[in-house]
């Protein structure tokens, strides 16, 4: 006879037995470890009535490739009733570099926009009055200078700065991990950080200056647990800089967010909830207990989820939609404010169309279709869920611990601890997919012979890049030289004394300086961070 | 049919000649690079020596680390779409260099149809999402011994 006692191994190494019961939950207290849907500790949710109120914000990621292009895509979901747009940018403007730049040629509009000069964001928001939308940006070195060409945006439609709403990314220290966009050394990027977070702090209060990110890192092989610590050491990281600089924890806190996982290679539907739910009752606990934050609002742990291509097969591509479908469901019994899917034919390109749109529907029959959002929370009480949460709280904090032993987050980048770390446990779990010890359908079991449809890709424009070019010199040729050089100078000199940069950034954009030279003073002054490339 | 069960070529240690030397390299800006970090932990395990170099590559940084590297084989991972014109480009510089007896292969995502585009344009061998690292390290031992180098 099977006992409750029996372990099984899951596939993220976290043992589960046959059957939980109530001693599984010793001192468990319903009013301390998970506590009515928007109460402390905010276990099951971060508002009393979670998606009755409010049900989660639907947006996929998408790119156009030049600001006309973009401009007309905004106008049509508007008309649409959309009133959130996701704009992606190109990874030239990601990374600092014109469009000209011999580095940037091939990628110049693939993922996105290009943006060389305000002119570029002007011309994407013509007709299109700021104080009417929320614009997220992904950008994060980047990222105070796409602020400031939006705030000079709104400035010549005359839309004031406090009217302003959107995201811009933001988080620089996970770039050094997993995603890669990263120009300067972590120092005087959290710097950075701190300029944008404090601009925003005092002038566009509706602004999220930035979303901190554990999404990326799981690509990169970080286990459930660390998907969560290292966000979390990376806001505390971001939110000492900013009470360096003379603020309170309770001005700092309720501006961050965060964007989670649900889904991807290592899916496990109940872990992923739990984490989740974990997350929430940790990072209340922190804010009050070690940040010592005094109001209700600071201990709220904002977050969207999101999955990336990598739990996404090249085989057999449309059982990727099955895929996301349990990834959306966890999303949503964890309580996520908005989702990001991947698409069923990540593995063949940028996604197309018909693969966003299948995805914003996945999301839509779980929200309209199912009744998951009917009641909050409604894996609370369960044994195992409860087990759990408490499993991965615990988790957490060691994850939290082991770093901060080692010096703390940003040390851990440096030296290339993390980026180690993260590729062992990669490649472990990719070898036991090939081993098929780690069962993925389509892959390793119920193949088939496949020689099958071929699927239809997004294909970039080739007249993009010169288009761009042309635009960029036209700018160049058009501008005040003098006053460029003047701003450029300000720039540097703010930079230098570590005064706030984003005043002279905004100087230097309405100047219509290029990325490429606002970047370049800046590389001066803080220098290029180094690549840790060990194997 | 259930797939045949793998070789595990990559746990072996068969290397007892000059052991096959492997640049890796990502071109271009994307920075997604675990796909490029774990199969050259792979091929590292299957006795290859990898010489990895990261990220950002023009196509002049990888020609003259592969040159001043003595290696058999390029590697590109390319995640962002761009793979033909950096391969194109890649290869152009070779044929006027007249660089001989370096193979490149190609790792990433892309559409299927793009395999033929890239081989036409003399690219030896790619491996798509999914490859297993059997198939890859097969796949550039067979290259290596079957050019007679070794």
């Amino acid at each position: 006879m099977k006992t409750d006692a029996e372990l099984k191994e899951t596939d993220t190494g976290v043992k589960v037995k046959l059957y939980y019961t109530p001693e599984d939950l010793p001192g468990f207290d319903y009013g301390t470890s998970l506590g009515n849907p928007g109460e402390y500790p905010y276990t099951r949710g971060i508002y009393p009535t979670m998606y009755r109120g409010k049900l989660w914000t639907m947006r996929q990621y998408s790119g156009f490739s030049t600001s006309e292009n973009t401009n007309s895509r905004f106008k049509f979901l508007l008309e649409q009733g959309q009133t959130g747009l996701s704009l992606a940018l190109d990874l030239p403007t990601q990374l600092g570099l014109d469009s000209d730049d011999p580095l940037a040629k091939d990628d110049v509009g693939r993922l996105g926009v290009a943006i060389d000069t305000l002119r570029d964001m002007e011309e994407m928001f013509d007709g299109i009055p700021l104080d009417t939308i929320s614009t997220s940006f992904t950008v994060n070195s980047t990222a105070s200078i796409i602020l400031a060409m939006y705030v000079a945006t709104g400035e010549k439609q005359g839309v004031s700065k406090e009217k302003l709403r959107g995201t811009i990314q933001n988080d620089i220290l996970k770039e050094y991990i997993a995603r890669g966009t990263w120009i300067f050394p972590p120092q005087p990027s959290i710097r950075l950080i701190g300029d944008t977070i404090v601009y925003c702090m005092e002038n566009i209060p509706r602004f999220n200056s930035v979303s901190v990110s554990g999404t990326h890192i799981c690509e990169a092989g970080a286990t459930h647990a660390q998907s969560i610590a290292y966000p979390f050491l990376t806001a505390i990281t971001y939110i000492n800089e900013v009470l360096k600089r003379g603020y309170r924890i309770d001005h700092i806190a309720p501006l961050l967010s965060f964007h989670l996982i649900a889904g991807g290679i290592q899916f496990q539907l109940f872990q992923d909830v739990a984490n989740l739910r974990a997350a929430r009752r940790l990072w209340a606990k922190i804010v009050k207990e070690r940040l010592g934050a005094e109001e209700e609002k600071s201990l709220l742990l904002r977050f969207s989820t999101g999955a990336m291509g990598s739990g996404m097969t090249e085989q057999q591509p449309l059982n990727n939609i099955a895929r996301i479908a349990y990834y959306a469901l966890a999303a949503a019994l964890a309580g996520s404010r908005s989702f990001n899917l991947p698409c069923f034919d990540e593995a063949y390109g940028i996604p197309t169309e018909e693969a966003v749109r299948t995805s914003l529907r996945v999301q839509q029959i779980l929200a309209h279709e199912t009744g998951v959002a009917d009641t909050v929370d409604p894996l609370a009480g369960s044994y195992y869920m409860e087990d759990l949460t408490n499993y991965f709280e615990k988790e957490i904090e060691r994850e939290m611990e082991e770093i901060e032993s080692r010096g703390g987050i940003v040390a851990c980048i440096e030296n290339g601890y993390i980026q180690g770390k993260l590729l062992g446990q990669a490649y472990e779990v990719e070898r036991k997919i090939q081993r098929g010890e780690i069962v993925k359908v389509g892959v390793n079991r119920f193949t088939v012979d496949e020689e099958q449809r071929e699927m239809e890709v997004f294909a970039l424009d080739p007249e993009v890049l010169s288009q761009q070019i042309e635009r960029l010199n036209r700018i160049k040729a058009s501008r005040d030289k003098s006053k460029v050089t003047a701003c450029l100078n300000d720039l540097k000199k703010a930079a230098t004394e570590e005064r706030n940069t984003m005043p002279y950034l905004l100087d230097a954009v309405k100047a219509y300086a290029t990325m490429g030279e606002i970047v370049g003073v800046l590389k001066e002054v803080y220098g290029e961070a180094e690549q840790p490339v060990s194997i | 049919m259930e797939k045949q069960s793998n070789l595990f070529l990559y746990e072996e240690v068969v290397d007892k000649e000059r052991p096959i030397r492997i640049l890796i390299a990502k071109p271009g800006l994307d920075g997604h690079d675990k796909g490029a970090k774990v199969v050259a932990k792979a091929l590292k395990d299957a006795g290859m020596e990898v010489i990895y170099i990261g990220l950002r590559q023009s196509t002049d940084s990888i020609l003259n680390a592969a040159l001043e590297e003595n290696v058999d084989i390029i590697g590109l991972s390319i995640l962002s779409g761009s793979h033909v014109p950096i391969c194109r480009e890649l290869l152009g510089k070779m044929g006027q260099q007249g660089i001989e007896g370096i193979k490149v292969v190609v790792g990433g995502v892309m559409p299927r149809a793009d395999v033929r585009v890239l081989k036409d344009l003399g690219i030896s061998e790619v491996f798509r999402g999914g490859s297993s690292f059997d198939d890859i390290i097969q796949a550039l031992r067979e290259m290596v011994r079957g050019a007679g180098r070794h």
